[in-house]
């Protein structure tokens, strides 16, 4: 069984309270960075933890953290990204609704770190019910002087807000969050300069996920050295994974980055098998923008080795044969679903939230749903599959923020490895009305490329 | 015209004190959910440019922002909305059917109210509680892992609190 | 003596120019001109804050800079990207550039109603030039063309929201010429448009701007509505001694008639000065002015094409096919007449109308 720094004490009963989250060892890492570690060293160890972010980019947080200028009398702020909106993703919910002070523990040593005394989780709207939770544990944090002015006795003062948005999925994308904590729209930034220059009201300002804030509770308690020797390369450290689809068990569920993909589908102690007995055909294994696998490609790398749930083994072989990491939201579609019609509820979420700021996302997404409707409900041309390539092509890498790649992927993988499911649409109209292409050739071994010699 | 309560205008005062001085436009999004619960679940014109003058912004600066998020309901809705999330992961579970039950039972559309003002039905898209699907949001609430059974006890369910709370 | 500052050399096409520290790449290429300057519909030099929108601008970065010359990996907005020192930019010469331009103007155009033959702004629309020289022959958008509820700006400024590309200029330009903005961008993604939310009318002293900044016929200006072709007319500069702004503008003669008053552009299309509202739709009369001499107009223009050289009226057409009378406005149908319902809008309508368009149940 696999390492659990995060969720390890979840379910021990009341750990949503102080008291018992502080029994169960909560908030040592405070007093630990507080009274022997300066700002500077607690950056180090998330330097040396390689921990990265955790919110879907992956990009090392150390490195973020050290990026942040710290100009003479202007103020920094940290601002916790809990817009978690990534179809397929719910594990920050999950740790905030259980386990709450981890947050409000990681967050106290985050700003310690970045030297911010007002701190931001910026959560999304729909999840109402957790700003209460969140701000009893802030409340007990402040009465137990781990918040407030003097923060034992070092001189240094913070206080945690929670603010909600609206409903607005790019509000998770880095500089629109921050736009909506100003009050405006949630129009993504122009880069540079990027928030660490000039952020929240202008202010150096470091934005981090929900689970990135946590895993620095852990690093400072085993140092940041233990925590790069769990995992492997420079998947360090524990990922949450949130499983949904067809699966026997759908959860949140915290590994080490050794496992193979396949253990995690199909052993008890994840996601226990594909439900109902099916077979396994396709899977998007780490939110909807990633892209889509067929079950041969899932399971098996393009070399014939075992996939395993890493950021580097996912994304082995590139988008030709690979997929990503990103935000560790675990898809998985059994025999009987459509991909087509998975393909156009995403692209329909994309069009949805489109800002509408930049004409390709603005006006390809909304051309991208409405082929796929075509194609879906009988209506397709043999055309229209190369004209949704060619769409999500310029789509792709030509907007401001990364709301044009993540539509855009979906659409691309679902065509690259499923075209002939969307031919058999375009061909049978009739037939798809009724029932679905099914497993066709989706799980089938692929043969071996052999590998160049080096 | 409405106004908020003591009670709330202090709560809106806490909001805009977390902000530096000068900034408290970031009070706007928090300022709108207090006014939408507070005035009938809905954003009407003269909510809106209330909000303005109490964030001391122009009214277009509310509306453009009360406009871009999903949250806000910019027309009058029922005293219950369904919004049913209908995105992939809730797709391949069945997000559907439970949509066509839900408006075969109301005898509505999506995005209509019934008659008698109950219920309005919405779709939305993804909620984050794709391993709990398919899903609603129901106030402030989640109800998760729908079945038509579960449908009918919710609607139950809403007409019982509705007759007790009248 | 002053230190010299120290300029950067960028290249742009193969052509080096000298810039100050600070220059976005669409500026440095302004700088060499013609076909060198990307296209920039969203980009207003004279408005904090507007640019990077549009993605028609986009060029690609072969290196960075002399002392970081790696390539950057995706193309970049130039209206709001600064060059650097050894910075090589390709625009026209790179084949990424001109296929994702190509992609750019698609997705401007499927949704835009290409009414150009009724539309004010034909002749001067920059969405025509960018399709003229980017766009391809035919769509491939198969889709009816996203409409708007309709909303009445005032008496000065007309709003076809169908035609609007979201540049957000005339958002800054309220913004950053008048001391209350009414009108903003509402909504969002698709259908996102400008609009004042409750029905107000613009009518800031500065407001009229927004017609000259609007790089499409969304803001036309409601005084010259279905006047004339812009092409007819014969521009002039003038100028007045206005309490309230520059006074100089561009007076648009047919015969010796004013028949709109607008600033004076440059070669990019962009307002030399602001004029105030007075200026702009209530001196049109060649009595208010001090004639300065003819506009230059550029000779790809198709303004010049009118080789409109002087004052003398040209041959009307007009009267000999309406039986003499002369019509001083060309109007609507629907706002003089009742005939073909006139509930149906005919920019709803995809392509021609027909009879079947009329009697369709509604």
């Amino acid at each position: 069984m696999g390492r659990k720094l995060l969720l390890e004490k979840a379910h021990v009963p009341g750990i949503r309270n102080y008291d018992v989250y502080r029994r169960e060892g909560g908030y040592r890492s405070v007093e630990k960075a507080f009274k022997t570690m300066s700002p500077d060293q607690v950056t180090e160890e998330v330097k040396k933890s390689g921990l990265r972010g955790r919110g879907g980019a992956g990009f090392p947080a150390g490195m973020k953290w050290s990026f942040l200028a710290k100009p003479e009398g202007v103020p920094r702020y940290l601002v916790c990204n809990a817009d978690e909106s990534e179809p397929g993703t719910f594990k920050d919910r999950y740790l905030m609704e259980f386990i709450p002070h981890l947050l409000i523990e990681g967050l106290i040593v985050s700003s310690y770190a970045l030297g911010s005394n007002k701190t931001f989780i910026y959560i999304r709207g729909e999840y109402a019910w957790i700003v209460d939770i969140l701000e009893q544990a802030i409340a007990e944090a402040k009465n137990n002087g781990f918040l407030g002015k003097n923060i034992l006795g070092t001189g240094f003062d913070l206080d945690i807000y929670v603010q909600r948005g609206a409903g607005a999925y790019i509000c998770g994308e880095e500089t629109a969050l921050l736009e909506s904590l100003e009050g405006k729209r949630g129009n993504p930034r122009i880069k540079p300069p990027f928030p660490a220059v000039k952020g929240l009201w202008d202010c150096p300002t470091v934005v981090n996920n929900v689970e990135t804030i946590a895993a620095v509770v852990p690093i400072i308690n085993i140092t940041g050295e233990e925590y790069a020797k769990i995992g492997v390369g420079k998947s360090t450290g524990t990922k949450l994974i949130s499983a949904c689809g067809n699966i026997n068990k759908p959860g949140v569920y915290e590994i080490d980055m050794t496992i193979s993909v396949e253990e995690f589908i199909y052993s008890d102690e994840y996601c226990g098998g594909i439900a109902h007995g099916k077979r396994l055909k396709a899977c998007i294994p780490g939110g909807s923008s990633v892209p889509i696998l067929p079950a041969n490609l899932l399971l098996k790398t393009a070399k014939g080795e075992n996939r395993m749930m890493n950021y580097e083994s996912l994304s082995d072989g590139g988008f030709a044969t690979g997929t990503m990491m990103g935000s560790g939201g675990f898809i998985v579609l059994d025999e009987d679903q459509c991909v087509v019609r998975n393909t156009l509820t995403l692209a329909r979420f994309y069009r949805h939230e489109s800002c509408g700021q930049c004409s390709p996302c603005r006006e390809g997404t909304g051309w991208m749903e409405k082929i796929l409707k075509n194609i879906e409900y009988g209506k397709g041309k043999k055309s229209d599959i190369d004209l949704l390539w060619d769409i999500q092509r310029k789509i792709e890498g030509n907007t401001i923020c990364p709301l044009g790649d993540a539509a855009a992927w979906p659409v691309a993988a679902a065509i690259r490895h499923f075209r002939d499911e969307f031919e058999w649409h375009v061909q049978y109209p009739n037939a798809a009305q009724n029932r679905n292409y099914g497993l066709a050739h989706y799980a089938d071994p692929l043969p071996v490329a052999s590998a160049p010699k080096a | 015209m409405a106004q908020f309560s003591d009670e709330k205008l202090k709560k809106v005062n806490e909001i805009i004190a977390r902000y530096p001085a000068g900034k408290q436009k970031s009070a706007l999004i928090p300022v709108l959910h207090v006014a939408q619960e507070e005035f009938g679940g809905w954003l009407s014109s003269e909510t809106m440019d209330y909000v303005a003058s109490l964030l001391k912004l122009e009214p277009i600066e509310v509306y453009e922002v009360a406009t871009f998020y999903s949250m806000y309901n910019l027309k009058p809705v029922g005293k219950y909305v369904f919004e049913v999330c209908q995105t992939g992961p809730c797709m391949i579970n069945g997000s559907d059917e439970i949509i066509e039950y839900i408006k075969d039972k109301l005898g509505i559309k999506v995005g209509e109210t019934t008659a008698d003002g109950l219920f309005t039905l919405k779709t939305v898209e993804c909620l984050g509680a794709c391993g709990y699907a398919p899903m609603m949001q129901l106030g402030k609430h989640y109800r998760e892992h729908l079945t038509k059974e579960k449908i009918d006890a919710i609607i139950n369910e809403c007409e019982r609190n509705a007759v007790t709370n009248n | 003596m002053a230190e010299e500052k120290k300029l950067f050399k960028v290249t742009i096409d193969n052509i080096t120019v000298e810039v100050e520290p600070g220059t976005s790449i669409l500026n440095a290429a302004r700088m060499i001109g013609g076909e060198v300057a990307p296209p920039a519909m969203c980009y207003y030099s004279k408005l904090k804050g507007s640019g990077g929108k549009c993605r028609t601008c986009l060029v690609e970065v072969a290196a960075g800079s002399t002392a970081d010359p790696r390539p950057m990996p995706k193309l970049v907005a130039s209206c709001r990207t600064n060059v650097m020192d050894g910075m090589i930019v390709k625009n026209i010469t790179s084949e990424r550039v001109q296929d994702a331009r190509k992609g750019v103007v698609e997705m401007l155009l499927i949704n835009h109603p290409l009414d150009c033959p009724v539309c004010d702004q034909a002749g001067e629309c920059h969405l025509q030039d960018l399709s003229y020289e980017h766009g391809a022959e035919g769509t491939r958008y198969e889709f009816p063309r996203r409409t708007f509820e309709k909303h009445n700006l005032g008496p000065y400024i007309q709003l076809h929201m169908t035609r609007c590309i979201l540049c957000y200029r005339c958002v800054f330009t309220a913004d950053q010429l008048t001391n209350k903005r009414v009108h903003g961008v509402l909504d969002r993604g698709d259908h996102a448009e400008i609009a004042t939310y409750i029905e107000k009318a613009l009518d800031n002293d500065f407001i009229g701007n927004v017609i000259d900044v609007c790089p499409v016929g969304a803001l036309t200006d409601k005084t010259f509505r279905f006047k004339n072709r812009v092409w007819f007319l014969k521009p002039e500069d003038a100028h007045r001694d206005c309490p309230k702004c520059s006074g100089k503008v561009t007076l648009w003669y047919r015969g010796d008639e004013v028949f709109r008053v607008t600033g004076r552009k440059d070669e990019w299309g962009e307002l030399h000065d602001w004029i105030c509202n007075d200026c702009r739709f209530e001196k049109k009369k060649t009595s208010d002015w001090v004639i300065d001499g003819p506009t230059k107009v550029s000779r790809h223009s198709v303004i010049s094409a009118n080789h409109y050289v002087d004052t003398v009226k040209p041959h009307e057409a007009l009267p000999e096919v309406m039986g003499g009378r002369n019509p001083r406005l060309l109007m609507d149908i629907h706002d003089v007449s009742e005939v073909n319902k006139p509930n149906i809008d005919l920019s709803k309508i995809p392509g021609p109308a027909h009879s079947n368009d009329f009697k369709k149940k509604d």
